[in-house]
């Protein structure tokens, strides 16, 4: 390859990815704002609407505040510490998308091992709170970010096994294989949300506990810890903190819906169903597993801590460890195994 | 090529850097925050040799679970570094005349290895098998087709490790209140609240 070969291709997967970083982020800005709007409306309130019309442009003006507000850095914080941990963990969340198929084929990086990739940077996502919790040398959110670790690490063992059970279903670590496997005449019946609903139900959960979101949001639980990790960071940091868990939400949305959803694949597998662009069905499936988040939010209260250790080790890990081996043995015994 | 090159030197020269800092720096949260930085290298040199499944396993194993473990352990511990670094004059010599030695005899060990050249040109998969496969697929043949028992010995032993620390830890405290979630959950209302009607100008007998 000559010189200007390598810098066009680095300079096309530069473009690619600002796109997508673009498109994702104002897709999170309309997030969020859906999140709240959401939230109201199961409490019986109107929500953000002052800003542009039905308040659309709220979250543009959040975003306005929270880089024109002033970074305050407490006194005994270690600085570089300090600052280092929102960045990181917002890099990660996005690192996440880098290798997530929209459409067929519109994948950044289409890695053999996109899935592992995704379960390796999101277990990362840990240092970002871990390292903000310690550098801010508070109490609060000390204990804020113990308390994260510890549930981020626990749910992703279950969240390990659930994914195991896919792949052995699928037979590949692609996540665009994954998708292509899901690909049959039942059409939606024909994706694992159904097959492996247990694990469908599991994945669902443990994503809310991964991402620390109501009703597992103990790092932040407002009520003992103030804010968790929170708690001395504001302006741009704190946005960078805020952005990364809304990414992490949203990757969660797009793992659930390659895994269980079909990805890109029209529900319905007829002429004028699979005329629709994969990316918008896509989109439709990372939405509704968003509603379904938001709306858990709004419905069910926060878990006590020893609780949710209890569901994470003694009713997922078990039940996850069952069907993975209940899952091999079903497909070995009748023979479906892929690549069998 | 060259960009193979490139990053080669860019993730072998981090690795090494922050191997330096982790025996260098004076915080020790610091120094571990290094050893993940010198984790998530090596895993970037295992992507470069093609190996990508062992890349993200090194992160999800050693970065997303052990260094979460050494973190933890250091963020708690309350270590005065200038009293570690106190006898650092008088060890020296001796420290130094080790550290010597060991770099003998890892010069003398390395620098007798040679690599079969057809190794470096065959990729793992087609090294064992002659045919092309995944990395995932190849290394999961050799671990579960060509030395299953191997591996299966090393789970128990591993297993037999665990049980033991547990056995170790394990302390029996008596008065203590546990819940017992399945009771909690079976309790009705009939069980928890008494409904009693209470005659007028007589109280009850609780």
């Amino acid at each position: 390859m000559t010189f200007w070969e390598v810098l066009g291709t680095v300079l096309l997967i530069a473009l690619k990815s600002f796109v997508l970083l673009a498109a994702l982020l104002v897709f999170i800005a309309f997030a969020l704002l859906a999140d709240r709007k959401i939230w109201a409306a199961v409490q019986l309130r109107r929500g953000p609407n002052v800003v542009g019309p039905f308040g659309l442009l709220q979250s543009f003006a959040d975003l306005l505040k929270f880089v024109l507000k002033e970074p305050v850095i407490p006194a005994g914080a270690n600085k570089a510490i300090y600052l280092l941990a929102p960045l990181v963990f917002a890099m990660l969340a996005l690192a996440s998308w880098a290798v997530i198929p929209l459409a067929d084929g519109w994948a950044i990086a289409d890695i053999n091992v996109g899935i592992t990739y995704i379960f390796a940077i999101s277990s990362l996502g840990v240092y970002g709170v871990i390292m903000g919790g310690w550098a801010s040398n508070s109490k609060y959110a000390f204990l804020g970010a113990l308390r994260s670790a510890a549930q981020m690490i626990s749910y992703e063992v279950s969240l390990g096994f659930v994914i195991i059970c896919v792949l052995l279903c699928a037979g590949s670590l692609n996540l665009s294989r994954i998708v292509m496997a899901q690909d049959t005449a039942l059409g939606l019946f024909g994706w694992y949300w159904l097959w492996l609903f247990p694990m469908f139900a599991v994945f669902f959960v443990s994503a809310l506990a991964e991402t620390n979101r109501p009703p597992f949001d103990l790092p932040e639980a407002e009520s003992e810890l103030v804010a968790g990790y929170m708690v001395e960071y504001s302006s741009t940091p704190y946005l960078l903190f805020m952005l990364g868990e809304y990414v992490a939400i949203m990757t969660m949305c797009a793992l659930g819906t390659v895994l269980f959803l079909g990805g890109w694949l029209s529900p319905i597998p007829f002429v004028p169903f699979t005329w629709v662009p994969g990316v918008i069905w896509f989109a439709l499936k990372a939405s509704f597993l968003f509603f379904m988040i938001a709306m858990v939010k709004a419905m069910v209260p926060r878990y006590r801590y020893d609780q949710l250790m209890r569901l994470g080790w003694k009713v997922f890990l078990p039940l996850s460890l069952i069907s993975v081996i209940v899952v091999a043995f079903v497909l070995k015994l009748t023979g479906l195994a892929p690549g069998a | 090529m060259t960009a193979a090159a490139a990053f080669f030197y860019l993730f072998a020269g981090l690795a090494v850097a922050s191997g330096f800092m982790v025996i260098a720096a004076r915080n020790p949260v610091t120094s571990v925050l290094f050893l993940i930085l010198a984790f998530v290298n090596a895993a970037g040199l295992f992507v470069l040799m093609g190996a990508e499944f062992l890349a993200m396993i090194l992160v999800v194993v050693y970065v997303g679970a052990v260094a979460v473990l050494f973190l933890f352990v250091v963020m708690m511990l309350d270590v005065d570094f200038a009293a570690l670094r106190q006898g650092f004059q008088r060890y020296l010599p001796i420290g130094g005349l080790i550290g010597a030695i060991f770099l003998i005899e890892l010069l003398l060990v390395v620098g007798t290895w040679t690599i079969d050249p057809g190794l470096v040109q065959a990729p793992l998969g087609r090294a064992a098998h002659g045919e092309s496969l995944t990395n995932t697929q190849a290394l999961g043949r050799v671990l579960y087709t060509d030395y299953v028992y191997f591996f299966q010995i090393a789970g128990l032993i591993l297993l037999v490790a665990m049980i033991g620390a547990i056995v170790l830890t394990l302390r029996e405290r008596t008065g203590v209140k546990r819940q017992n979630i399945a009771v909690q959950n079976a309790r009705t209302q009939g069980m928890a609240v008494d409904t009693i009607k209470v005659p007028s100008r007589q109280g009850v007998e609780v």
